[in-house]
């Protein structure tokens, strides 16, 4: 007879668990944003990625459309190549303008995606041309002490 | 007669460096009891031990229905102990199980009988050692003498060819320990048992019993029928069976000498 | 003088000799019950069982703890990050700290203290008692029967109870950042949900709540089986399972972070 209490509290237990690793996953984590299968690679070179880390955001016009999957030094170029999953949803055409930006001014770094006005889009694989490297506050410090040395 | 159930030879065994058996040699027919005698700590429980296999003699061997036990594999031996039961000398009740569940407790390990059947063995057993109503009960809620009784009835419960009872009379009322005792015989003659009694209940043993085997210093210092042990005239004998506290077994467990140990010289010099 | 020195050294090789035939001894032992688990899940009822006594009856003390760090955390994390403008990271702040390293190591040491110790006690007892000896009389091993159940439970219930340490936490935190201080609730989640990452950093938390419940559980049953059968003996096989399994858990805790998340955020 007691087993079978002993059975329910330990089946409740279970339940419990597995619904908090739940909503461990969606609730706390970002279980929910992740499109598995439904997505296609870019590949972009950048002279300087600043501090883009890997499962940054891609964002365009501020909405999320992918994140950033690798970051690799190119042996090639001698810069960074830095390869992201984009939703399948969002097409993007070929003249695309990618660029690491901040949000706010000490936030973390995601690269924005400026569309171009190219007929043909980009398919899984290709490789944005036309990228923008990070700013990096040390160098906007120096231009601009240089900048000031120069005017006077 | 077919060959003995439990043949001893030579068997020798040491906790460490200290020898508790120099030499044991023993034989047991099927269907008989025997009872094993001896002093306080002259190694019963450790030959109880032996022919469960529980422990590898450092010489000699104990054999069981022609197996050598401490040359068996693992397998091999629990095969051998499903046909014994032993009674420990403390009970050793399984204290998270009830009364009930403990004598069930082998049945449903061994068999896959079902629960009914199951329940009717058990209380079955139980009613033969006057427990039937307890059943409910947690170890924790009996008695000495009643928590021997449910051990004897955990160790019948399959009816095993051979069964160790490790002092299976001391905390029982007159009145149970003579109930006992014939259920130990009721029950080596009618399922053709063959039981091992270790004892210091010199009177009540000698009552049920076939033989006696006196152990002592290792060795068997005596052995005969219950009324060869009565009318013996070797003072080793004569001292356990009659309780007197001089002659050969020693009271004492070996130690040097008193005055040393006391420090006393010293003072009375 | 000379010769108390020449015992002292003696008496500390003799400890250090004493921990690693321990240390065999228990590598053995853990190998012994993997082998056995075989009847644990045959028989599952065994199983749950001791997760019943283990898992379920640790649920208080869990549940309970993770709600009050994770309003400690709510508050402390709140009064540092408010001086920089940044409270709403408070939820990042606390989920963070709770799915990578305060969930799995404080419950897997509130477990030692509470499930752990007690598997010790009830083996060590049980084999004071000689139960372990009638029951391998009777032909069963204790090993399989009673060890290796107790082991299966413990793991299985350790992730369970780190990720209800958590979610209480995070709810801890909850009350306190956005019910009682007032920060905003959806720059509090999705602040968190956006620094939280689903396989980094809940996944490996999880794994590690299981490598802790494998090795408390198995100190445990070590302890427990290996206790000398005395009152003392079990008493102080109780306490070497609560010092162990602590210095085990923030030791391997150490380890298995600096694997998971090297290179990573
Ligand atoms: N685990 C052990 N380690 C070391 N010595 C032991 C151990 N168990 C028993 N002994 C020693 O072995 C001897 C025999 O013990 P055993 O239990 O067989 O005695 P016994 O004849 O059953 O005594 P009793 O009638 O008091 O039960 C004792 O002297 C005891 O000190
Ligand atoms: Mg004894």
């Amino acid at each position: 007879m007691q087993r079978t209490i002993i059975d329910f509290w330990v089946g409740l237990f279970v339940i419990a668990g597995i619904g908090a690793l739940l909503i461990l996953g969606l609730k706390v984590g970002n279980l929910t944003s992740y499109n598995t299968g439904e997505s296609y690679t870019l590949t972009g070179n950048f002279e300087n990625i600043g501090g883009l880390k890997i499962k940054a955001p891609v964002k365009s016009a501020g909405v999320v459309v992918g994140r950033v999957t690798d970051i690799q030094f190119s042996l090639e170029t001698y810069d960074a190549l830095v390869t992201m999953a984009i939703n399948a949803h969002y097409r993007f055409p070929k003249d695309t303008f990618a660029s690491i930006l901040t949000s706010g001014l000490l936030g973390e770094q995601y690269i924005g995606l400026s569309p171009g006005g190219d007929e043909e889009m980009l398919a899984e694989g290709d490789k944005i041309m036309k990228t923008n490297s990070a700013m990096v506050l040390e160098e906007m410090i120096g231009r601009f002490l240089f900048d000031k040395a120069a005017e006077d | 007669m077919s060959a003995p159930l439990i043949e001893i030879k030579d068997l020798a065994f040491s906790y460490n460096t200290r020898p508790i058996l120099r030499s044991v040699n023993m034989t047991m027919p099927r269907g008989k009891v025997i009872a094993i005698m001896g002093g306080s700590g002259s190694g019963k429980t450790t030959l109880l031990r032996l022919i469960g296999g529980e422990i590898k003699p450092t010489a000699g061997y104990v054999k069981v229905a022609d197996q050598v036990v401490h040359k068996l594999s693992r397998n091999d031996l629990f095969k051998l102990r499903r046909k014994m039961g032993m009674l420990f000398q403390f009970g050793a009740l399984f204290t998270d199980l009830s009364v009930f569940d403990n004598v069930a407790f082998q049945i449903r390990e061994h068999t896959n009988l079902p629960e009914s059947m199951i329940r009717d063995l058990v209380l079955m057993k139980l009613h033969a050692v006057g427990l039937r109503g307890a059943y409910h009960l947690m170890p924790a809620e009996l008695s000495g003498g009643m928590a021997r009784r449910v051990a004897l009835a955990r160790s019948i419960a399959l009816d095993p060819m051979l069964i160790m009872y490790d002092e299976p009379f001391t905390g029982l009322d007159p009145i149970s320990l003579s109930v006992i005792g014939s259920l130990i015989r009721r029950l080596t003659d009618a399922l053709g048992m063959t039981s091992i009694v270790v004892t210091h209940d010199v009177q009540e043993s000698l009552k049920i019993v076939d033989y006696v085997y006196f152990l002592a210093d290792g060795v068997i210092a005596a052995h005969g029928t219950p009324q060869e042990v009565k009318d013996s005239v070797t003072p080793f004998v004569h001292q356990f069976v009659h309780g007197e506290e001089d002659g050969p077994v020693p009271f004492h467990y070996p130690a040097d000498a008193y005055q040393e140990d006391l420090k006393l010289e010293n003072h009375f010099a | 003088m000379p010769k108390r020195i020449i015992t002292s050294i003696q008496a500390i090789g003799h400890r250090v000799i004493d921990s690693i035939w321990r240390l065999g001894r228990a590598a053995r032992f853990f190998a012994l019950v993997l082998l056995k688990s075989t009847t644990s899940f045959l028989r599952f009822s065994l199983v749950i069982r001791e997760i019943y006594f283990v898992g379920v009856l640790s649920l208080i003390i869990i549940l309970v703890s993770g709600l009050f760090v994770g309003m400690v955390l709510g508050l402390q994390g709140y009064e540092t990050l408010q001086k920089y403008g940044s409270e709403s990271a408070v939820g990042t702040l606390v989920a963070l700290s709770l799915v990578r390293e305060l969930g799995p190591v404080m419950a897997a040491l509130l477990f030692a203290s509470r499930a752990g110790s007690a598997i010790t006690a009830e083996i060590g007892l049980m084999k004071a008692t000689e139960q372990l000896s009638a029951m391998a009389m009777m032909a069963v091993d204790p090993v399989a029967r009673v060890v290796a159940p107790r082991f299966w439970a413990g793991v299985i219930s350790m992730p369970l109870l780190a990720a209800l340490f958590s979610v209480l936490g995070v709810f801890g935190g909850y009350l306190v950042a956005v019910v009682f201080i007032g920060v905003d609730e959806g720059s509090f989640w999705s602040s968190m949900q956006n620094a939280v990452d689903f396989r980094y950093d809940i996944v490996n938390g999880v794994i590690k709540s299981c490598f802790f419940g494998v090795t408390v559980t198995a100190i445990a049953v070590f302890e427990g089986f290996d206790a000398p059968p005395t009152a003392e003996g079990v008493s102080g096989a109780t306490t070497r399972t609560v010092v162990t399994s602590a210095l085990a858990i923030l030791g391997l805790d150490f380890v298995l972070t600096s694997f998971m998340f090297r290179g990573v955020d």
